[in-house]
């Protein structure tokens, strides 16, 4: 771990955040599509309002005390094992982290 | 606003007629509803006229919403996910009463004998029964399938002797429930296999099967002879190969019967699975665009309609039940959420979510009829559900 990194991990670990590297923040219009695909085919097992369905609820709540980096995982590589499919094909890694750092702050409508 | 004038006009008219002396009188057998998932309104339509006559908001969250009938076919039961139970007047569009049921709501059905509809939810997870006609909760069964384990419920379906039955997705069984006595319900348990993901009962009432999501197969029940227990159909369909990615859970509902065959859903496979309704061996697989969603046999059992999860999901495809082919693919619009058939199956409406738009089809020619706009429209139910088994 450099000393920038361990730097930003204790502060996002004093203000309550995990750490999550930075990443490239989607165009506007792929953000439109993202919060899209999120609401209506994410929600088709977690919810359109995300409080849960077939899979459990992705409010800031439900995922306050996870490291952000396992939900990006689960996101990209599905969990094998349970009805959470992967969404590699669909979704680039930073598209993911993108979607986690929202569903962790609140989603956007 | 040109819109909500549209809809408004025939609401105020039907309010009118119902206010005066000499009403003419009608019956509902035409009539249906369409769930617009995003707004919490559903826009009632009739199926003569191919076309929307009034538009009803306040039903909460509608995103996988169901619907069943009152067995006079005027009331609408209709499910949100919210938890939330409605009751809609198709005759006199309008609320009659809405009762917040639980946290997390999957669905429902109705009683053999009309007065009792039960409502299936996630969390807490089991099942509730209501009155009919007040709401009132008469009873409840708590999926509890270890000593504090509490189950998602799927899958519920009315079945004949006011019972239902449902499958238990964490608890991998099937359940059936008797309200004979509505406030004192008796239940009896089924193994059924890993992760039970939906249900249904044939249009007979006979045989209620559960779709297994963790492994490959379906479970039966002989409704006729529970005694004799479930056992496991279509086992191993996948023949141990690497499944696909699915998007969307597939639905099962009581259509999926038709010319003395069952048609399923895969699971992680591009195909329908069929089997013989008597023997409940497989007979065949029919490869189709994606993951199917819904597959649904026509009224007369000729045609099966599939639908797609993401990214399919702007496909619909008809295999004939006669050759067990694809005959026809259809582009309809964009996520195609659902597809019910008039009550004699000469036409068939489809709702396209991103398009905003419902398109009616011949089932025939496979023309367009007809279409309107809805917004983000999902589930289509009509009034002729009233009177099946399952639905
Ligand atoms: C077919 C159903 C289904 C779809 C579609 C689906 N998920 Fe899931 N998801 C699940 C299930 C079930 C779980 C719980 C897995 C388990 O039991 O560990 C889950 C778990 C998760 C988790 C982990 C939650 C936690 O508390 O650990 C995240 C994050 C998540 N999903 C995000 C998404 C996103 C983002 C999408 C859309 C791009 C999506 N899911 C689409 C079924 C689904």
């Amino acid at each position: 771990m450099s000393n920038s990194t361990a730097i930003v991990s204790v502060l996002t670990a004093l203000l309550g955040f995990p750490a999550l590297p930075a990443a490239a923040e989607p165009s506007p219009a792929r953000q439109k599509e993202l919060i899209h695909l999120v609401r209506q085919d994410c929600g088709s097992c977690h919810g359109m309002t995300l409080q849960g369905g077939l899979g459990p609820a992705l409010l800031p709540a439900n995922l306050a005390d996870k490291p952000a980096e396992s939900l990006v995982a689960t996101i990209v590589h599905g969990r094998p094992g349970t009805p959470m499919p992967p969404w590699h094909r669909f979704l680039a890694e930073d598209e993911a982290q993108w979607i986690v750092a929202k569903l962790m702050a609140g989603f956007p409508k | 606003m040109r819109r909500s004038l549209q809809f408004l006009l025939p609401g105020l008219l039907v309010l009118l007629l119902g206010a005066c002396a000499g009403t003419p009188v009608r019956g509902t057998g035409d009539l249906g509803l369409v769930i617009e998932r995003a707004s919490g309104h559903v826009t009632l339509v009739n199926t003569s006229s191919r076309s929307a006559y009034a538009r009803v908001g306040g039903l909460g969250d509608l995103s996988h919403a169901s619907v069943v009938y009152s067995r006079d076919a005027r009331y609408a039961f209709v499910f949100g996910r919210d938890g939330g139970l409605t009751k809609v007047d198709l005759l006199e569009a309008r609320i009659v009463t809405r009762v917040m049921q639980s946290g997390n709501a999957i669905g429902g059905a109705i009683s053999q004998d009309g007065r009792i509809v039960v409502a299936q939810n996630y969390t807490p997870g089991g099942i509730k029964a209501f009155d009919a006609d007040t709401l009132e909760l008469l009873s409840e069964v708590p999926a509890e399938y270890a000593p504090g384990q509490f189950s998602k419920v799927v899958g519920l379906a009315d079945v004949p002797g006011n019972r239902f039955a449902y499958a238990l997705f964490d608890g991998g069984e099937i359940w059936v429930s008797d309200f004979s006595d509505p406030k004192r319900p008796v239940t009896k348990r089924y193994p059924a296999g890993l992760q039970p993901y939906d249900g249904l009962v044939t249009p007979d009432g006979r045989h209620y099967l559960a779709g297994l999501f963790g492994e490959d197969g379906i479970a039966l029940l002989d409704l006729w002879q529970p005694e004799k227990g479930s056992r496991k159909i279509l086992e191993n369909y996948g023949r141990g190969e690497e499944k696909l990615p699915v998007f969307k859970m597939p639905h099962l509902r009581g259509w999926s019967v038709a010319a003395g065959r069952a048609w399923l859903p895969a699971i992680g496979r591009h195909e329908v699975l069929v089997a013989d309704a008597t023997t409940w061996k497989e007979t065949g697989r029919v490869a189709v665009k994606g993951q199917p969603v819904f597959v649904m046999a026509s009224p007369d059992g000729r045609q099966i309609w599939v639908n797609f999860a993401f990214p399919d999901n702007g496909w619909v495809q008809v295999i004939d039940t006669l050759t067990a082919k694809v005959v026809q693919t259809l582009q309809p619009g964009k996520a195609v959420l659902h597809m019910e058939f008039t009550p004699r199956g000469e036409a068939v409406w489809v709702s396209a979510r991103d398009d905003n738009r419902v398109v009616i089809y011949d089932t025939r020619t496979f023309q367009t009829l007809g279409s309107f706009a809805a917004e983000a429209p999902s589930g289509i139910f009509f009034s002729s559900r009233a009177a099946r088994i399952g639905l």
